[in-house]
């Protein structure tokens, strides 16, 4: 589904992705965790699109599509979802406008019509209700205000209604306390399907309790260093990265 | 010859044809034309013309459309199109000329008259002459001497003690493409009754080649409880040359509030000054100047707090692509004996563009100390962060800057009640809303889950 080749990444002149290779499969769950600064923020940024970030060299296919050359729009309708690690705050847009023009957006992009307002409401409703969140926060300015954890819970909200192939998680566990956590793990687990796919960044085995990955990925300066199933996580938690690093090193 | 001496000549060639009127409004002409040929058109020398060339206007040859040989009719489908889609009383000038057949005041309710300014005169021209000029002398800027002495059409709105108008009151100016420039320089007044309510809504519109110079001049006069809103939605052709100057004079307990949308229009200068003369008076001024290519848009607005008890409350917003120049001053002058007043005043702009420009002035005269005033400008730009987050969402990247650059306007647009009007103004600045965004869709689905 998602396939990265050799990945050279640099940022205002400094090389931060050093050759990252990585294939996430349909039907898979992947977690990335690795030290401060590693590059695991821009390699989801890059791959959503975002400017500032200068690839030297390397791939990213999508579903056979090469990533690097569609927009960022083109990306996201492509079922290429990004949950920010610090959502942005969008004053005088109201939340359900955002729902409303994304969902329509990626409709037309398929080919499909406009959700008819009625349907609309009705799945916002229930995807609001699934996420514990109260119909007010859908005529408030996205992210206006919001707490760590309702910021989070948003971007949730949106995968929820969105409904992305990939969606990936940029450190969603940061800033939840433990009943926001579970509810965005459910959120995140009532995605999985044998046809989509998840990305999750994060530090913490916590996350990794509720949201139970199939594969774990190391990310240290840049590249992937080492590469294992579930219990690689819990190995991290207790010893943490440097024998990794040293293994990886010998 | 001088660049006055034009607009001189052709005030007397109009003055031959027009005909005998009464030696009053002869004066009051004449005293206009004196101003205008002392004061000459202002430069850039002028403190109130600072930022605002105004070379465009006073080098033009400007024909006026009474004493255009070569006019070109305006159609009545095009004339349909302009107009404003919303019930109203209605009264259409085409570059200065009344038009009966594009205007409506059938559904005239008591205690309200509308008329052209030309037939209020021909009926009882003494009733209108003791109004007409008492706020907007000669002596407030070139532009409103020249308007008295050209002015003879325009409108005239009176309303009984007591009388409130639902629908609105619509005056539109209709500014043709023409082979020959046309100016034309209409006056409106508005007499406002004690406790009457309406709403007046001046439309500046035309043809997209008009390239037309018109010179406004509206007085309002709010008696004891009267509240009037205001609406100036100025889309004129973006070669047409606009110059306005709006005066309120407020009675005790009165309100008036403006809504001062500028979208069109090659060079643009709006004046609003509003006398708070009693207690209990409010006004409340909302602007939104939007201008690209290089169009310039200058607002001044004055409030005078002239007695204590008064409140003024100004919300201006700026937004400037390409290389427009927008132009803000917002004074309020309050007196030493008017205290217990309020008056804020904000004005933001967002430019779109690296060569846009903005000159803005707030300025503040307050001779009282027990009074509460606030006031800010501020310039930015687009939030990049933002609009990455909309388009990683799937919104094309046209539709994520007009999303954002309406909710920078959306403080101004939120007051805004009559839903012609914003959509004019949505569709202006956002570019070709397209329907999946259309707001109807989703003021039902907020209404539904209001009802929940
Ligand atoms: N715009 C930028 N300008 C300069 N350096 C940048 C920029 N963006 C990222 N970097 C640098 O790139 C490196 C990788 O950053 P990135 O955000 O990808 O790390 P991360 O693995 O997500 O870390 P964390 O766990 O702290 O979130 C860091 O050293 C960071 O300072
Ligand atoms: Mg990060």
């Amino acid at each position: 589904m998602l396939e990265v080749k050799d990945l050279h990444v640099t940022v205002e002149g400094k090389e931060i992705l050093k050759g990252l290779s990585l294939t996430i499969n349909p039907g898979e769950v992947h977690a990335i965790m690795g030290p401060n600064g590693a590059g695991k923020s821009t390699l989801s940024a890059v791959i959503a699109g975002k400017d500032g970030y200068e690839v030297t060299s390397g791939t990213i296919t999508f579903e056979g599509k090469d990533v690097l050359e569609m927009d960022i729009e083109e990306r996201a309708c492509a079922g290429l979802l990004l949950g920010f690690q610090y959502p942005v705050e969008i004053p005088g847009v109201k939340n359900i406008y955002l729902l409303k023009a994304a969902l329509n957006a990626q409709r037309a992009a398929r080919g499909e019509d406009e959700m008819p307002a009625p349907e609309f409401m009705k799945l916002v409703r229930e995807k609001i209700k699934f996420m514990k969140m109260d119909s007010s926060f859908l005529q408030r300015a996205v992210n206006e205000g919001f707490s760590g954890g309702e910021k989070k819970r948003n971007e949730i909200l949106q995968m929820l209604l969105l409904q992305p192939k990939l969606a990936m998680l940029d450190e969603i566990d940061s800033g939840l306390d433990i009943d926001a956590m579970k509810v965005v793990a459910d959120g995140v687990n009532s995605l999985r399907d044998a046809n989509r796919a998840i990305l999750m960044v994060t530090h913490y085995q916590r996350l990794l309790d509720h949201i139970v990955p199939d594969v774990v990925h190391v990310l240290v300066d840049g590249r992937i260093v080492k590469t294992g199933g579930k219990d690689l996580a819990l190995e991290l938690e207790s010893r943490g990265y440097e024998w990794v690093l040293e293994e990886s090193a010998a | 010859m001088s660049d006055e001496q034009t607009f001189l000549d052709a005030l007397s060639a109009r003055g031959t044809r027009r005909g005998a009127e009464p030696t009053w409004i002869a004066a009051r002409r004449q005293a206009g034309a004196a101003r205008f040929e002392a004061l000459g058109f202002p430069t850039r020398r002028d403190e109130a013309f600072k930022y605002t060339d105004v070379r465009a206007i006073a080098r033009g040859d400007f024909t006026l459309a009474q004493d255009a040989q070569d006019l070109t009719p305006l159609s009545p489908a095009t004339a349909a199109a302009l107009t404003l889609p919303l019930e109203a009383l209605r009264l259409t000038f085409v570059d200065g000329i009344f038009a009966p057949e594009l205007s409506d005041l059938a559904a005239l309710p008591s205690g309200v008259s509308v008329e052209p300014l030309s037939q209020a005169l021909a009926d009882n021209h003494e009733a209108v002459g003791g109004a007409l000029g008492r706020l907007a002398g000669v002596d407030f800027s070139p532009f409103t001497a020249l308007n008295t002495s050209f002015a003879e059409e325009g409108a005239v709105i009176r309303l009984a003690p007591g009388t409130v108008v639902e629908a609105p009151i619509l005056v539109q100016f209709l500014s043709r493409a023409n082979a020959t420039p046309l100016m034309s320089h209409p006056r409106v007044l508005i007499e406002a009754g004690a406790r009457s309510q309406a709403t007046v809504i001046e439309h500046q519109v035309g043809e997209e080649e008009a390239a037309n110079f018109s010179n406004l001049v509206s007085e309002v006069m709010l008696e004891r409880g009267a509240i009037l809103t205001h609406y100036k939605l100025q889309e004129a052709s973006l070669k047409d040359l606009h110059v306005s100057s709006l005066h309120i004079d407020q009675g005790r307990d009165s309100r008036f509030t403006s809504f001062n949308l500028n979208l069109g229009g090659s060079l643009v200068r709006n004046d609003i000054v509003a006398e708070l003369n009693a207690q209990g008076a409010e006004a409340n001024y909302y602007g939104l100047f939007f201008a690209q290519g290089r169009q310039h848009v200058d607002n001044h607005t004055l409030v005078n707090h002239n007695a204590p008890h008064t409140f003024s409350n100004e919300n201006y917003k700026g937004i400037l692509g390409d290389r427009a120049h927008g132009v803000f001053n917002g004074k309020v002058i309050v007196r030493r004996e008017s205290q217990k007043i309020e008056a804020h005043q904000s004005n933001a702009n967002l430019l779109l563009s690296d060569r846009a420009e903005i000159d803005t002035k707030p300025e503040l005269e307050i001779y009282a100390d027990d009074v509460k005033c606030s006031h800010g400008a501020t310039t930015g730009q687009l939030d990049e962060e933002a609009i990455f987050a909309l388009r990683a969402r799937g919104i094309d990247e046209e539709t994520a800057r007009g999303l954002l650059t309406l909710a920078f306007a959306g403080e101004v647009m939120e007051q805004v009640s009559l839903d012609a009007v914003a959509e004019r103004v949505e569709r202006t600045v956002a570019g070709k809303l397209p329907e999946r965004f259309n707001l109807a869709g989703l003021v039902e689905v907020a209404a539904a889950l209001d009802e929940e």
